[in-house]
């Protein structure tokens, strides 16, 4: 157990880190004991995934020192670190799927490259580690075979062949059941009595509740508190987590919601959308929350056509529509502005001008031929409209910011001037100034007596943005929230962490 | 800035420069002395002749025979009379014919104008008749001054290459657009002959045994082109609904249409029996320009508007750009696939269809391997197998790059192994100049 007198098993201090035009981390400090969990807790862009990659060697910090042992450290890549003592189990695992679960084990350390691999030695080895874990899987199982539970197994056991003895998970849960979730809780107290020190990343409160020991708590790249889970309420959590003034970061507006325009309809898919209902009216702005996984973006693009869905209906304007491509819904006046615009937003080879007049082109077409000029005085439009920093219109897209990608993206929509719009989280990436502008075209669309659907895991922007706001965990609706202004992140919190059980 | 535009310039237009480098090097190889034959020619050696043999000088005319021989000898007879000389004798033939012709003359012979090959026999045997022939005895001989020009540049050449790859360049087309999809089309060189055999046949199916019609051609040859067709939307088909790899499934697609080429032909080439049938393959209409090459700029003008000015290119680049973006944006994704192996398909069995013309067969064995060199003519274009990139113009570039190195090559003698590896040489060099363009673009 955590004892003050002890060398701590990880010290991080005063560790910065930037990235042009953020500032990811900014003076943080982190320390581990040997056999001890320590949670760490922050929004989504707190700058927690920036310190997993520091450490894991794929980053490098600006500023400040990294001790194991009491030893100054250098972790220039991946390697150092591995060789450090720290393994990182990934969101997304690094398994071959088409090899075993012994061969992913010592994938990368076989004794030489010319030997024979020592199978047996192995495959003795591999049945050790998952014993010492706790669990039983037969290591010449093909991964891809396995369920993601044991994947994680796996995983864990490819760390502790690598003598790891600082093992981090960032959201380790995300994909599993709540009975493998209890497995998983079971492993990493095993570990922690074994002497190894596990950081432990999870929006789930109630995880936290029970396997942390000390909890640190990030917000906006900085080190807000440490402190023993005893000593923090669950709401005290949330707080430390979100706790930021709202004050003038949102336009102020007046909305008198119209007609119902958009009505979805106990909308499913596998396991990702369960029964999702929910009404849209016009003039309105909903704003749809809730954690990251808990299938927001998938609703989304059921309603879009993009995934097929299981069963369920979408009508706009009292009219079943049956959109089973984009196309059909962009057609019938829905779009769908994508979370990720570089792999779904942006097809980055062509110019911005090209990505702009995309869904659009029909309007620029005459005779068969694009006038080319027209699209360009309509992209001009919005380059000035929502100041989009461009050299030219010929420019790829792929030499843009990040910010500016969005905004190409944005532009790109609203010249196709939908009814219903979705965004899924407008603003990520983009700076203040640049936000407020969106802001403002958002409400000038509602004017407009258009729907909007906001997709936001920010917190303070559903609250200033939305006119009523849907929380979704884990594939459901768990609630709604009509009286926005009264209403405090850490309602949405409340919702957005209910557990199946409890929502029921 | 400025060092990112002449980026931009050498990396749109930097195959351009390598096929104008090409052009200068095999040139300045095949630099040969020419010896003029046109008319202007025989003028210039006629008002030569007039000056230094004065009038009332005898002359006697020997060409060699051959083509455009007569025209330069008649112009050299015609030209010299009237400015009042006399030409005792003009003579179309073999050295035989000369020698007879030289032991006739009757008068001291004071000129002999000639050709390139006859001036090199006058050259030889004149010391040894002239002491035969009295006649002969202050006898000069006059030929049409040399010149250095290269082979290369002579317009038959230059016309010879752009006949030569109008196939491969045609077909080129649409691997440009299939390729630009992030897909590949190895079955056109089947469909070549493919499509031959089926033009042909039909083409014997509706004249019944008798001569074919003009009409029974062009029913022919659109059999032919849409059989093609719609063995590429089948293709692009199974690529979308099934969701094979491009790859596999035209490789397929090869092997099958090849095989019923041969079954449907017998394994023999089908003869067509209308002369008219050449038109396509070896006339020239226009100009000069050979029917083939006029039909090749026409599409590539037509294929250069559709994917800069409509929607359907537009579309193209963005399924290669990123599939997944372009669906999102309302881009018919699997549409476009379809439309470009459709296309790709209907550009072989219209190259098919020339290439029967130029042989007036359906032969089962023509257009093998062309698929390479089509792919190559793309590749060397600039066009990204990765998709998302590439030019139509660029293709045809690529297509001439080939053309002009294989002519140059023929014109030097070089044997066919050697070439094959300088084609495989040129096909590596500009893969690796693509992988660089992509990388300084990723720094960028």
């Amino acid at each position: 157990m955590a004892d003050a007198a002890q060398t701590p098993l990880l010290r991080m201090r005063g560790i910065s880190k930037a990235f042009p035009g953020v500032q990811a981390l900014s003076k943080v400090n982190l320390t581990l004991f040997a056999g001890e969990v320590l949670a760490l807790l922050g929004e989504n862009g707190a700058g927690k995934s920036t310190l997993i990659k520091i450490l894991g060697g794929a980053h490098q910090q600006d500023e400040g020192s990294i001790e194991i042992d009491g030893n100054l450290v250098r972790l220039n890549n991946p390697l150092k670190a591995q060789s450090a003592g720290i393994g990182i189990i990934y969101q997304e695992f690094n398994l071959v799927p088409g090899l075993t679960a012994r061969e992913n084990i010592f994938l990368g350390q076989e004794p030489s490259r010319v030997c024979f691999i020592p199978r047996a030695q192995e495959e003795e080895k591999s049945r050790e580690l998952f014993a010492r874990i706790g669990v039983e899987i037969n290591p010449n199982t093909l991964c891809r075979d396995l369920t993601v539970a044991q994947q994680q197994i796996v995983e864990i056991a490819k760390a502790l062949a690598q003598d790891a003895r600082i093992i981090m998970m960032d959201e380790p849960t995300a994909a599993l059941t709540s009975r493998e979730v209890e497995c998983l809780l079971t492993v990493v107290r095993e570990l922690r009595s074994q002497g190894i020190g596990i950081i432990y990343i999870s929006h789930r409160l109630d995880e936290i509740d029970a396997i942390a020991d000390r909890v640190t708590v990030l917000r906006d790249g900085a080190h807000v508190t440490t402190r023993a889970k005893e000593d923090l309420e669950r709401h005290e959590m949330i707080e430390l987590m979100v706790g930021r003034s709202l004050d003038k970061e949102f336009p102020s507006h007046e909305c008198q919601p119209g007609d119902v325009r958009l009505a979805v309809k106990n909308l499913s898919r596998g396991t990702k959308v369960r029964n999702v209902s929910f009404e849209l009216r016009a003039g309105e702005i909903v704003g749809l929350t809730g954690l990251v996984g808990a299938g927001r973006t998938e609703t989304a693009r059921l309603i879009f056509g993009a995934d097929k869905k299981d069963s369920g209906t979408v009508e706009l304007d009292g009219k079943s529509i049956g959109a089973t491509s984009p196309r059909d819904a962009i057609r019938c006046g829905i779009c769908l502005l994508t979370e990720d615009r570089k792999s779904e937003g942006l097809v980055l080879g062509l110019a911005v001008q090209e990505n702009f007049g995309l869904p659009s082109l029909h309007q620029f077409t005459h005779k068969g031929l694009i006038n080319r000029e027209q699209e360009s005085d309509a992209f001009a439009k919005y380059v000035k409209q929502i100041k989009i920093k461009i050299a030219n219109h010929e420019q790829s897209a792929a030499t843009l910011s990040g910010g500016n990608q969005q905004k190409v993206v944005l532009a790109k929509w609203l010249q196709r001037n939908a009814e219903v719009i979705i965004f899924d989280e407008p603003t990520r990436g983009i700076d203040v100034g640049a936000k407020y502008e969106i802001y403002q075209l958002i409400h000038q669309l509602t004017d407009e007596g258009k729907a909007v659907l906001m997709i936001s895991s920010e917190l303070p922007e559903i609250l200033g943005m939305s006119n009523r706001i849907i929380v979704m965990n884990e594939g459901r609706v768990t609630g709604e929230i009509s009286d926005v202004t009264n209403a405090t992140q850490e309602d949405i919190m409340k919702l957005a962490t209910l557990r199946e059980e409890m929502a029921a | 800035m400025k060092n990112l535009d002449t980026g931009k310039l050498l990396s749109d237009y930097g195959n351009v420069l390598v096929l104008l480098l090409l052009c200068v090097v095999i040139s300045v190889v095949t630099l040969e002395e020419q010896s003029p034959r046109s008319t202007a020619a025989a003028e210039n050696l006629a008002a030569i002749i007039v000056g230094d043999a004065g009038k009332d000088a005898n002359i006697l005319i020997l060409v060699r025979r051959g083509e455009g021989q007569q025209e330069f000898a008649n112009t050299l007879k015609n030209t010299l009379s009237k400015a009042g000389l006399n030409v005792t004798d003009t003579v179309v033939g073999t050295p035989a014919d000369a020698r007879a012709a030289l032991g006739k003359q009757t008068e001291a012979l004071d000129v002999i104008a000639t050709d390139e090959h006859m001036a090199a026999f006058c050259l030889e045997q004149l010391p040894n008749l002239s002491k035969k022939y009295p006649t002969l005895a202050n006898t000069t001989a006059y030929q049409p001054k040399k010149h250095l020009w290269p082979n290369f540049l002579k317009k038959e050449n230059l016309l010879n290459v752009l006949k030569q790859i109008s196939v491969v360049a045609i077909i080129a087309i649409g691997m440009t657009m299939v390729i630009i999809t992030a897909g590949i089309d190895l079955s056109v060189g089947s469909l070549i002959a493919f499509s031959g055999v089926i033009t042909a046949l039909s083409i014997q199916q509706l004249s019944g045994g008798a001569d074919p019609t003009t009409g029974h051609l062009v029913l022919g040859c659109a059999a032919g082109i849409l059989v093609c067709a719609l063995i590429g939307m089948g293709t692009g088909g199974l690529v979308t609904l099934f969701n094979i790899p491009a790859f596999i499934v035209t490789l397929g697609v090869m092997f099958i249409a090849k095989g019923l080429a041969f079954i449907f032909s017998q394994s023999a080439p089908i003869p067509i029996a209308n002369e008219g049938f050449a038109w396509l393959g070896r006339g020239s209409d226009l100009m000069g320009l050979p029917n083939s090459v006029v039909l090749m700029l026409l599409l590539y003008g037509i294929a250069h508007v559709i994917m800069t000015h409509t929607s359907i290119g537009r579309y193209i680049y963005a399924v290669g750009g990123n599939p997944e973006a372009a669906r999102l944006s309302g881009v018919p994704v699997k549409w476009v696939l379809v439309f470009v192996y459709t296309l790709c398909g209907l550009l072989a069995g219209l190259g098919g269809v020339m290439e029967a013309s130029l042989h007036i067969t359906g032969d089962p064995k023509s257009g093998t391997l062309v698929e390479l060199q089509v792919i190559a003519a793309v590749v060397v274009g600039g066009t990204s197998l990765a998709g998302g990139q590439g030019k139509i113009f660029g293709t045809l570039v690529g297509a001439l790059i080939i053309g002009v190195i294989r002519n140059g090559m023929n014109l030097t003698g070089v044997e066919a192994h050697m070439q094959s590896v300088v084609y495989g040489v040129v096909i590596l060099i500009a893969v690796m100049v693509d992988q660089l363009k992509n990388r300084a673009q990723k720094t960028n």
